[in-house]
């Protein structure tokens, strides 16, 4: 499986799971849906981000910390949108970022490799 | 009447084996190493002003060892393969002595460079690199027939030579395979009858290495998968050797065990079907993958998946404390 698509997959199952912890606020229950849609259309942002760096990039090193400073980019941006909830929203979503950037290092196929593949 | 000393009569022996090079290119410059039929001689090519080495029967060795050493040289002249030693020439020398020449490799035999890697993982690798030249050998219609660390060659680059073709096979139909484009219709003939040099019945090889098929001397029986009892039992000498640095993971090492169980099963039928088999079989326990020789029950199998993908497991556990945590400090 290619990179960007390792990225998209994971980042948008990571960010519905993400999204999905929010029930058990009793504050943010009322709007689980959007919740669960907006952190999952974050994770694809951030898969799609990672997976296009990790094509470009091949360090598990750099990976990681990309994912990591993409997820923790975009967390911000939606903690700046919800008014608060800054450590609880920024700290998971950071993370997400990293397995994301792990993942598509360790797991992802690089372009080349797949094209050798179809040739084989 | 005066003795000779035991000194005295090991130099006049060495004397008397000291290969007559007159009328070659060669200047012999040491002994190297004696075996069973032949010894090696360090020597120079005073043409191309290089080292090489100089395999040459011993002095007292019957027609038959000669047509063997002779047969040795033309396999390997047929086998050009990095992890086979090229041979540069053949003859017979003054002394009547047939000889070959080789490239001289500068390094350790595998037995003795092993205390340098104690790594299970490495020796693992070393192995794929020995089974290389072999499964080659198995592609032209060859086999080894003396598989043992003694017969590797681990030189200072790090590469992996298979010497010691002396007790090689050729197996059916394979003469055509090396006769040179040259070569009259005596030499295929010649060569096409060295083929045939092993009788049934006679024992060839090292104990300790040997297939049961080799033990027994039936001939018939000695086919691909007797070189791949020689690697499962290059590989046990591998993983029980004292240097030997075992993995933790017990499943690791029983894995491998169960590899090399299979490669040296009594049984050939029951071996793995070839050396290119075994090698995958070997890749597939580098990487941590189910290997055919290793029944694994689920609990194994989900713990080899774990320990396979530890990094993602534990960035995963470590997400779900996370969110485990920060539910726990929502709670009213």
């Amino acid at each position: 499986m290619n990179k960007v698509l390792v990225g998209i997959i994971l980042g948008a199952v990571l960010g519905a799971l993400d999204g999905l912890t929010a029930w058990f606020t009793p504050a943010a229950r009322a709007g689980i849906a959007g919740i669960v849609f907006g952190s999952t259309i974050k994770g694809v942002i951030a898969g799609v981000l990672i997976g296009v760096f990790a094509r470009k990039v091949h360090s598990l090193a750099l990976g990681i910390v990309f994912g990591f400073g993409v997820g923790l980019l975009l967390a911000f941006v939606i903690a700046q949108l919800q008014h608060g909830y800054y450590l609880q929203i920024m700290l998971p979503g950071s993370m997400v970022g990293l397995i994301v950037g792990y993942a598509t290092q360790k797991y992802g196929e690089s372009s080349q490799a797949e094209n050798a593949g179809s040739l084989g | 009447m005066k003795w000779l000393g035991d000194g005295t009569v090991d130099r006049l022996r060495a004397n008397m084996q000291t290969p007559d090079l007159s009328g070659t290119r060669y200047r012999a410059i040491r002994f190297v190493a004696g075996g069973g039929m032949a010894a090696i001689w360090l020597a120079d090519d005073t043409v191309l002003q290089r080292k090489v080495a100089l395999k040459v029967l011993d002095a007292d060795d019957s027609p038959d060892l000669a047509s063997r050493l002779s047969r040795e040289a033309h396999i390997l002249a047929a086998l050009e393969h990095p992890g086979i030693v090229p041979v540069h020439d053949a003859g017979t020398l003054a002394d009547g002595r047939v000889f070959y020449c080789m490239k001289y490799v500068e390094g350790q035999r595998l037995d003795d460079c092993l205390t340098k890697v104690p790594a299970i993982a490495d020796r693992v690798r070393l192995l794929l690199r020995i089974a290389e030249p072999v499964a080659f050998a198995h592609s032209r219609g060859i086999i080894h027939r003396d598989l043992k660390p003694e017969n590797v060659m681990v030189g200072r680059y790090g590469e992996v030579l298979v010497m010691d073709w002396g007790l090689g096979k050729i197996l059916n139909g394979a003469a055509v395979e090396f006769a040179r484009p040259g070569a009259d219709a005596d030499d295929r003939a010649c060569f096409s009858a060295n083929a045939r040099v092993t009788d049934h019945g006679s024992v060839l090889g090292t104990p300790g290495y040997m297939a049961p098929e080799q033990l027994v001397g039936d001939i018939e029986k000695i086919d691909q998968r007797t070189d791949i009892y020689g690697l499962g039992a290059i590989l046990n000498f591998m993983i029980r050797g004292k240097t030997a640095d075992l993995p933790q993971d017990r499943r690791a090492v029983r894995r491998l065990r169960a590899i090399c169980a299979k490669a040296m099963h009594p049984d050939a039928g029951q071996r793995y079907r070839s050396v290119e088999a075994l090698s995958v079989e070997l890749a597939k326990y580098l990487a941590d993958s189910p290997v055919s020789a290793y029944r694994e029950s689920p609990l194994e199998r989900l713990l080899r998946v774990l320990h396979r993908h530890r990094t993602a497991v534990i960035l995963i556990a470590v997400y779900l404390l996370m969110r485990l945590f920060f539910i726990l400090l929502a709670r009213p």
